[in-house]
């Protein structure tokens, strides 16, 4: 016999199912509930740093658009910090950092307006690439997948980060990266995520 | 000193796998490729913070927050309940915990629910809590009703509330469901069954807890959450460098 370790097991994780719009984004389940929907202003009015818009779909293993993703983001502000109370460095007023959206319930597509991040310290002193973490769930996700958006106008930045260097493949490393362009004078990021098949985005277990 | 460090590692095996064939829809929805295990970073270990001005007090109150003034939802009326820890046992303090629930006919209100049972016009479905300095959270409501699905042609959810739970860091996201002790459909139930574990379902029941439930006014059940844990060490973890 030996002592017990008294740890305790984290609760299983379920799906989030067809309906997660009620709890998580009641408006777009069609009701008016809460005076205050959180998630949609990531950044808040005072963030420096350039406004971006990112953009994208969720695809399945059949190449089809999935219409009842929600994703979370979270990312730092332009000089690389969170707004969480452990990470050195203040934010500006009113910069949380952190953003829900759904996908449109006819077109699979989803988007959020930000401001691009800058680099984050990394372990042992490495410096990441600019990047948004991305949680995402729906039916049939059994457990929430985590995975990153990068930026394809951070090449160099992006060769000496250290999360996709432990890509061994580099053609998946291209599943991470988010195109660049403009539309109506906005800078939109693309980033289509692919959960299953060919070039199925990478994605991580934290 | 003790420095926080990492949330110790999921485990995996605990968890549904991704790909459950008896749940049919995630069979097109899991990455065959494994997942890339990364050693935390400030990225990790950090997450989104909420506030009590982020909430409205009666957000936690699902009879009462959608329904007419002087009016409340149908059905039996519980109290559910319960502590958010992390796995060394500790409270998780001020963490946000959000449900959405069927009403007591097991309908959704949804624009994307068709099922015939009717929709209560009292009853949202949804609410939110921060817990408090115990890690306690708590809400009214009623308790939902079992629905019928697509799966097999004869598939019925067990009654079951949908938990959101934030944590303190990215890393202890979660999302489960809780189901309610005694539920003969809990064993049947494609959804609970992608769990592996016996052990692990048993956890995703909540108990029957007469000694919270209020005399001759509303049944209580019972339901501890638990999110990762967080090593704290006195030797060098190299998270944020030198
Ligand atoms: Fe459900």
């Amino acid at each position: 016999m030996v002592q017990k370790l008294d740890y305790l097991k984290e609760t299983p994780s379920q799906t989030a199912g067809p309906y997660v719009h009620i709890g998580l984004a009641p408006g777009a389940a069609g009701f008016e509930i809460y005076d205050k929907e959180l998630g949609w202003d990531i950044a808040g009015p005072n963030a420096k740093g350039e406004r971006i818009r990112v953009e994208g779909i969720v695809i399945d293993g059949i190449g089809s658009p999935i219409k009842d993703v929600l994703l979370e983001a979270w990312q730092a502000n332009a000089d690389g910090i969170y707004a969480h109370p452990e990470h050195p460095g203040e934010v500006e007023e009113g910069f949380r950092g952190w953003g829900r959206v759904i996908t449109d319930f006819e077109t699979g597509e989803w988007g959020f307006d930000t401001v691009k991040p800058g680099r984050v310290m990394g372990r042992s002193g490495k410096l990441m690439a600019p990047h948004i973490n991305l949680w995402i769930v729906a039916r049939g996700i059994n457990v929430g997948l985590n995975t990153r958006i990068y930026f394809d106008d951070e090449a160099e930045a992006n060769a000496a980060d250290p999360v996709i260097n432990l890509i061994e493949w580099e053609r998946r490393r291209a599943t991470l990266i988010a195109k660049r362009g403009e539309r109506d004078g906005q800078i939109v990021y693309r980033f289509d995520i692919k959960l299953q098949g060919q070039d199925e985005t990478v994605f991580f277990d934290i | 000193m003790k420095q926080p460090g990492e949330f110790y590692q999921r485990d995996r095996e605990w968890h549904p796998p991704a790909a459950t064939p008896d749940y049919k829809t995630s069979v097109t929805r899991s990455p065959e490729y494994s997942l890339l295990s990364l050693e935390q970073s400030a990225s990790e270990i950090t997450g989104p913070t909420f506030g009590h001005n982020d909430i409205d007090p009666l957000d936690n109150d699902m009879i009462h927050n959608y329904a007419q003034p002087g009016e409340s939802a149908i059905g039996e009326r519980i109290i559910l309940h319960g502590q958010v820890l992390d796995e060394n046992g500790r409270p998780v303090r001020n963490t946000l915990v959000e449900a959405w629930q069927a009403n007591a006919g097991g309908r959704y209100r949804h624009k994307k629910d068709t099922y015939l049972a009717p929709i209560d016009p009292n009853f949202g479905g949804c609410g939110r809590v921060l817990t408090d300095d115990e890690g306690y959270y708590v809400f009214r409501t009623v308790k939902p009703g079992a629905y019928p699905w697509r799966n097999w042609v004869n598939s019925w959810r067990p009654a079951h509330i949908h938990l959101s739970i934030f944590g303190t860091s990215f890393s202890q996201r979660l999302i489960t469901q809780c189901y309610f002790e005694g539920d003969p459909l809990i064993a049947r139930c494609p959804i609970v069954n992608t769990i592996p574990d016996q052990t692990a379902r048993d956890q995703l029941v909540a108990a029957l807890d007469m000694n919270a439930t209020i005399p001759l006014d509303t049944i209580a059940y019972k339901f501890d959450i638990v999110l990762r844990g967080r090593r704290s060490t006195v030797f060098e973890n190299r998270l944020e460098g030198n």
